[in-house]
C-alpha cells in the first residue's frame, strides 16, 4: 500500500464522522462499501485499460488533506471573472457550499437547488434514490474515493415540464495548498424539463487535488445543455466525472473545455435509452508539462439513438493529451446513428497525444463513423498569412486560435463564450506565444 | 523597382533557376511565359520568400534593398504581393479579419495609424463592389469552400486593399472561365498606376488579351531565353514554345 493510500485510510474514521449524511443508513452503507473498495485498490493504475495513458503515481506518493471550510478568504476577482452574471450560481469553496456567495434568488418554487449537505438533510430519501445510480463505486478508484470522502456538492431537481430560462452555474474554487476537495453533485430533470448547466473549476496557484463527480438523470424528452470549464491551477490534480442517464428521447449536449491542471482527467459517460440524443464536444489545451486526459463513453442501449462527438486538442511544449472515445451499441440498439471525431494539433516536437477510438457494435443495422487526426500547423497556410504581411508568430497564433475556436463557437451562452474566448486569447495572444 | 541579376536557385540541390536577369521599372507590366517546369512558379515563390528554395547565386534588389534578405512578411509590408496560383483555405479565420490584420500590419510598418473597424468596413465594401463580389464573402472563412474563380477574385481583393507596389500574379488565369477571367483582369487593370508594377506569370496568352503587358519574357530551363513586346505572346500562341526551346538547345 502506498504512503498516500495509508494516510487516507488511516485518517478516514475521523474524517467520516464530519461528513454530511452520517445519520443516513443508505449513505453510510454506500460510503462503507466505497471505502472498502478504495482501501483495497487505491487510485486507478495504468494497468487498467481506461487509465493506460494516465499515470497517477504522483497521487500514490502524496496525500492531500481534506480541505475544511472557511480557512482562506475567497478572491473577489475569481467571483468577478468566473461567476456568470445572468445565471443562478452555486459556489463551492474548498469543497463546501457557500450560500453567502451563491445567487439563487428568483428560482421557481418548484425547483430544488441547494448544496448537497443541505439536500441530504432536507430531502434525504429523494437524494438517496439517485446517489450512485448513474455511476457505481466499483467503476474506478476515483468514484469509490469520491463516494467515501465527499464533503458537499450540489443538488438540482427540476420537475417535469419546467424549463429554466437562466443557466445554473456551479463554481468550484480551491484556495488551500495541499488541499483535497471532494464533491458529489446530482442533477435530476423531470420529463420535458430543460436546463442549462455549467460547472467551472478554478483554484489558487497552489497544488491541490480536486475530485468532483456529477450524476445527471435526464427525463423523457427533457434537455440538458451542460458545460464544463476546467481552469484549475497549473499545479493542481483534477478528476471530474460526469455520468449521465438519458431516458427515451432525452437530449444532452455537453461542451468540455479543459485548459487547466498539472494532471487533469475528465470522464463523460452517457447511457442512451430509445431515441435519445447526445452531442459531446470538447477542447483540451495543454502547455508546459500539463497532462490532460479526456475519456468519453456513449452507451447506445436502445434503438434510434443519435450521438455526435467532436473533440479537439492543442498541445504545446511538453504537454500530453489523451482522448479515449468509446461507443458501445447494444444488440437491440438498431438504427443507431453515431459519429466521433478527434482532431489534434501538436505545436512542438515534444508535445504528445494519444487518441484512441473504441467502437463496440453488437447491432447490425447501425451507422457509426469515427475519425482521428494528429497534425501540425500547415506550413503553406503560415506562409500564406506571412505573404499578406502577418508575422510568423502571429500567423501561427491565428491558425491555432482558429483551430480551437471552432469549439468555442458552438457555445450558445454569450457570457460564457466571452469568458472562454478570453481564456483562449491568453493562450494564443496576437503576439508573444512561441511554442 | 526590381532588379534581378543572375539569380540562381535550387530545390533539394536541384537547380531550377539558372541565371535570371530581369529589370522591372515602376508602372511596367511584365509577362513571364514558359512551358511547364520552366521555373515560373519558383521565380514567384523566391521573390515572395517561400521557404524550401535555396538561392545559390545572383542578386535581387527591390527599391534599393536586398529583397532576399527580408522575411516574407516584411516583403509584403514593403509592397511585394504574391497572388497565389492556389490560394490557401484557412478555416476559422474570417476573410474580413485577415484583410484587416494584413492592412494594419502593412500600415504599421509604414508608419501609418491602424484603421478602425468602421473605416475599414467602408474601404473594404467599396473594393468588394468593384470586384463584383458578394459582401457575404467577407464573413466566411478565408477561401473555405470558395470556387476557383472566387478564390482568385479574393486574391485580387486582398491586393486592392493592401495596395502593393510590386504585384506578382502566379498563374492567376488558371482555372478561370472567361467571365471570371474578365472580372479578375478588370480588377488588375483598375490597379494599374505609374508607381505600381506587375509581374504576371502565365502559361497561356489568354490573360494577356485582357491585361496588356509592356514586356513579354520567355522562361525555359531556368533562364529567360527571349524577351520582347506584347507581339511575342501572340507568336508563342501561334507557334508554341518548341521553336524557342529547340533554339536554346542548339545554342
Amino acid at each position: 500500500m502506498s504512503a498516500a493510500l495509508t494516510a487516507y485510510t488511516a485518517s478516514y474514521p475521523t474524517v467520516a464522522a464530519t461528513l454530511p449524511g452520517v445519520a443516513l443508513e443508505g449513505l453510510k452503507k454506500l460510503r462503507t462499501d466505497a471505502f472498502a473498495q478504495f482501501s483495497a485498490n487505491g487510485f486507478p493504475l495504468p494497468s487498467e485499460e481506461d487509465w493506460r495513458y494516465t499515470n497517477l503515481s504522483a497521487l500514490q506518493k502524496k496525500a492531500f488533506n481534506p480541505a475544511l471550510s472557511g480557512i482562506n478568504p475567497v478572491d473577489a476577482e475569481w467571483l468577478e471573472s468566473y461567476q456568470l452574471a445572468d445565471a443562478w450560481s452555486l459556489v463551492l469553496v474548498d469543497g463546501h457550499f457557500r450560500a453567502d456567495l451563491s445567487v439563487l434568488a428568483g428560482l421557481p418554487d418548484t425547483v430544488q437547488i441547494m448544496g448537497m449537505a443541505d439536500a441530504l438533510m432536507h430531502h434525504p430519501e429523494l437524494v438517496m434514490a439517485y446517489l450512485g445510480k448513474a455511476v457505481a463505486n466499483h467503476k474506478h478508484g476515483f468514484i469509490a474515493f469520491n463516494t467515501a470522502w465527499f464533503t458537499d456538492g450540489v443538488w438540482v431537481n427540476v420537475p417535469a415540464q419546467q424549463v429554466l430560462e437562466k443557466p445554473i452555474q456551479c463554481l468550484h474554487i480551491v484556495t488551500q495548498e495541499g488541499g483535497l476537495t471532494t464533491t458529489r453533485t446530482l442533477l435530476v430533470l423531470g420529463e420535458n424539463a430543460g436546463v442549462q448547466w455549467l460547472e467551472t473549476f478554478v483554484g489558487a496557484d497552489v497544488g491541490y487535488l480536486s475530485v468532483a463527480v456529477t450524476e445527471a438523470f435526464i427525463g423523457q424528452n427533457a434537455q440538458l445543455t451542460a458545460y464544463k470549464m476546467q481552469c484549475e491551477s497549473a499545479k493542481a490534480y483534477h478528476f471530474g466525472g460526469l455520468y449521465i442517464q438519458q431516458a427515451p428521447q432525452a437530449r444532452c449536449t455537453h461542451h468540455n473545455f479543459a485548459f487547466g491542471g498539472l494532471l487533469a482527467r475528465s470522464d463523460i459517460d452517457t447511457d442512451l435509452q430509445q431515441a435519445a440524443q447526445c452531442e459531446l464536444n470538447g477542447l483540451y489545451l495543454g502547455v508546459k508539462r500539463q497532462h490532460i486526459d479526456n475519456h468519453t463513453c456513449i452507451n447506445h442501449n436502445q434503438p434510434d439513438g443519435i450521438s455526435r462527438e467532436t473533440y479537439k486538442g492543442v498541445l504545446a511544449d511538453r504537454a500530453r493529451g489523451v482522448f479515449q472515445g468509446r461507443v458501445v451499441v447494444a444488440e437491440q440498439a438498431q438504427k443507431t446513428d453515431s459519429n466521433m471525431s478527434n482532431r489534434n494539433l501538436l505545436l512542438s516536437a515534444d508535445a504528445e497525444v494519444d487518441t484512441k477510438p473504441q467502437l463496440e457494435i453488437y447491432a447490425d443495422d447501425v451507422k457509426c463513423g469515427h475519425g482521428m487526426t494528429v497534425g501540425q500547423l500547415d506550413e503553406k497556410s503560415v506562409f500564406y498569412l506571412q505573404s499578406r504581411g502577418i508575422d510568423e508568430v502571429t500567423a501561427r497564433n491565428m491558425l491555432t486560435f482558429a483551430f480551437a475556436n471552432e469549439m468555442a463557437d458552438k457555445i450558445t451562452l454569450p457570457a460564457l463564450k466571452a469568458l472562454l474566448l478570453g481564456q483562449l486569447l491568453v493562450l494564443f495572444p496576437q503576439h508573444g506565444y512561441v511554442d | 523597382m526590381l532588379s534581378i541579376k543572375d539569380l540562381t536557385a535550387s530545390i533539394n540541390d536541384k537547380p531550377i533557376l539558372k541565371g535570371i536577369n530581369l529589370e522591372v521599372k515602376a508602372g511596367e507590366i511584365h509577362a513571364i511565359m514558359g512551358p511547364n517546369g520552366s521555373g515560373k512558379s519558383t521565380l514567384s515563390h523566391v521573390l515572395s520568400g517561400k521557404s524550401g528554395y535555396e538561392v545559390t547565386g545572383g542578386s535581387t534588389t527591390y527599391q534599393g534593398k536586398d529583397l532576399l534578405l527580408l522575411p516574407p512578411e516584411i516583403r509584403a509590408r514593403e509592397g511585394v504581393f504574391l497572388a497565389f496560383q492556389y490560394p490557401l483555405e484557412i478555416p476559422g479565420v474570417s476573410n474580413v479579419y485577415l484583410l484587416k490584420a494584413a492592412l494594419n500590419a502593412v500600415r504599421k510598418h509604414n508608419g501609418l495609424d491602424e484603421v478602425d473597424a468602421m473605416d475599414f468596413l467602408t474601404l473594404v465594401k467599396s473594393k468588394i463592389k468593384a470586384l463584383d463580389m458578394d459582401e457575404k464573402f467577407l464573413y466566411r472563412a478565408v477561401n473555405e469552400g470558395f470556387s476557383g474563380g472566387e478564390k482568385k477574385r479574393n486574391e485580387i481583393l486582398q491586393m486592392a486593399i493592401l495596395e502593393p507596389k510590386l504585384c506578382i500574379l502566379d498563374e492567376t488565369d488558371s482555372g478561370l472561365d472567361i467571365d471570371a477571367l474578365k472580372i479578375v483582369a478588370d480588377g488588375v487593370n483598375s490597379l494599374r498606376s505609374p508607381d505600381r508594377s506587375f509581374i504576371m506569370v502565365t502559361h497561356y496568352q489568354r490573360l494577356l488579351d485582357y491585361i496588356k503587358p509592356d514586356f513579354v519574357h520567355v522562361l525555359a530551363h531556368g533562364q529567360i531565353i527571349k524577351s520582347g513586346g506584347p507581339e511575342l505572346a501572340l507568336e508563342l500562341e501561334e507557334k508554341g514554345y518548341g521553336w524557342l526551346e529547340d533554339g536554346q538547345v542548339a545554342a
